[in-house]
């Protein structure tokens, strides 16, 4: 459904992307891991146009885009199509929880007023703040932000969302609210791309595994492959550092 | 005090009153409205990064924030008109005053444009929205209640920079008290009442701010 070819970026002479392919099935769910600097979070934002790659190529929806020459137009469509979840969540911060999840389907999609309020109310029940409609971010705890960023990333029904380090900026104990928002999407077969830290994850609800390192993608497998039998010894490094 | 000073400051209270709020206030409040949609456009352009029209703002916030005030309004009232162009004495007083807010003004709402963390912006982009239906939806305001105390600045100054109108034959407050002090010979006392009234008017502002202050911020 969404692949990416040989994408390349840089930032000055840093080289942050250097050929990377990446193919998502519908119902996927892959787990993007790598050090930081490893130009995952790049490879994400490139995507969804946050950034501009130097090169490469998208197929989306059988639809191909030079991912150097694309036009507003062409940006605007697929950003429709797809959803993004940042590690700050972003959350506008002069609307309400629920305001943060009908501005893309009022304003950005044209969707009735009630119409849009009904599934931005669904979207926020199911991330479990039913009774946190009318709170504005900066009245919500991180994990709780978190999960409307999530509400307003399900509302607009996306072909794939986009998950950017989803809970590394919350504190420990809110880690896993988000954590089972996120297994309950991927348990009804929603499509993500997840760049994580966390392994538990990784390992349990994503089925590819996509490990990082310099720009390049250094080893990709099932995440049983993955973490019990990695071939590269940067892979194993890697995991084995984070046993300690 | 004398019976006469008494009676001096009562009737000239009212002299100097009925042409600050037949004057000094319409002045204020045009300017300040055409100042403030020049501000946003000076901005916008700076920030959305608009080629030429950049450049044009920058030149136009650079002359007028390096020159006097008084001499932007000798030279449209006094200087125009040698080139042909004649501008009435309050149209001209609210063009100069509207340009001379617009260009300090723009930099305020420029900053507060940029202090909006650019994470907005790309949240809006993410759930569909275009540049300008972010800019204006969300970005704007939160900006405007950064921007909003040294906007009130800006109208406080303005009310006082009014007085400059004097100089190209406007009877706004101040060329009333100047009238009133030079039949009188009473111009200590002439120019202390002005000056309290303009306090007043600011006092009254300040207020307002205040109450708009606490309706914008959601903590």
């Amino acid at each position: 459904m969404l692949e990416i070819l040989n994408i390349k970026k840089s930032f000055g002479d840093l080289c942050v992307l250097n050929g990377v392919n990446l193919h998502v099935n519908k119902g996927d769910v892959v787990a993007v891991l790598g050090p930081s600097g490893s130009g995952k979070t790049t490879l994400l934002r490139c995507i969804n146009f946050l950034e501009k790659a130097d090169e490469g190529t998208m197929i989306f929806d059988q639809e191909t885009l030079d991912l150097n020459k694309v036009k507003k137009k062409d940006i605007l469509r697929i950003r429709k199509k797809t959803a993004f979840v940042f590690q700050n969540y972003n959350l506008f911060a002069n609307k309400t929880a629920l305001q943060n999840v009908t501005e893309g389907l009022i304003v950005g999609r044209k969707m009735p007023k009630e119409e849009a309020i009904k599934i931005a109310k669904s979207a926020l029940d199911k991330v479990g703040l039913k009774d946190r409609y009318d709170y504005y971010p900066h009245q919500l705890s991180g994990g709780q932000q978190q999960r409307v960023g999530i509400a307003r990333a399900i509302a607009t029904n996306p072909e794939v969302i986009l998950f950017d380090e989803p809970t590394s900026a919350l504190d420990p104990e809110l880690i896993n609210e988000v954590l089972e928002v996120m297994r309950n999407l991927a348990d009804e077969g929603m499509t993500m791309v997840v760049v994580t830290h966390e392994m538990n994850f990784a390992r349990n609800v994503a089925n590819h595994v996509i490990f990082m390192d310099q720009g390049v993608i250094v080893e990709e497998n099932s995440p049983e492959e993955f973490f019990d039998h990695p071939k590269e010894d940067r892979t194993k490094q890697f995991l084995s550092s984070l046993n300690h | 005090m004398s019976e006469r000073i008494i009676s001096l400051l009562i009737d000239s209270f009212w002299q100097i009153l009925i042409p600050g709020l037949q004057l000094t206030i319409p002045l204020t409040i045009a300017s300040f409205s055409f100042g403030m949609i020049i501000a946003l456009i000076t901005a916008l352009v700076q920030v959305a990064n608009i080629k030429v029209l950049k450049h044009l703002a920058r030149f136009y916030v650079w002359i007028i924030r390096g020159t006097p005030l008084l001499v932007q309004l000798y030279v449209v009232f006094y200087g125009l008109p040698k080139l042909g162009i004649v501008i009435d004495a309050i149209p001209s007083a609210i063009l100069v005053f509207s340009i001379n807010t617009g260009a300090y003004a723009s930099e305020t709402v420029r900053a507060a444009i940029e202090s909006v963390p650019a994470g907005q912006l790309e949240a809006g982009y993410c759930v569909g929205l275009t540049y300008s239906q972010t800019m204006f939806r969300i970005i704007l305001p939160q900006a405007l209640r950064t921007a909003f105390p040294p906007l009130s600045n800006t109208l406080i100054g303005l009310v006082k920079d009014t007085s400059l109108a004097a100089n190209i034959t406007i009877m706004e407050m101040f060329r009333s008290a100047q009238k009133i002090a030079a039949r009188t010979y009473e111009p200590f006392i002439l120019y202390c009442e002005v000056g309290l009234i303009y306090l007043l008017f600011c006092t009254i502002l300040t207020k307002i701010q205040r109450v708009c202050e606490k309706k914008l911020d959601l903590k």
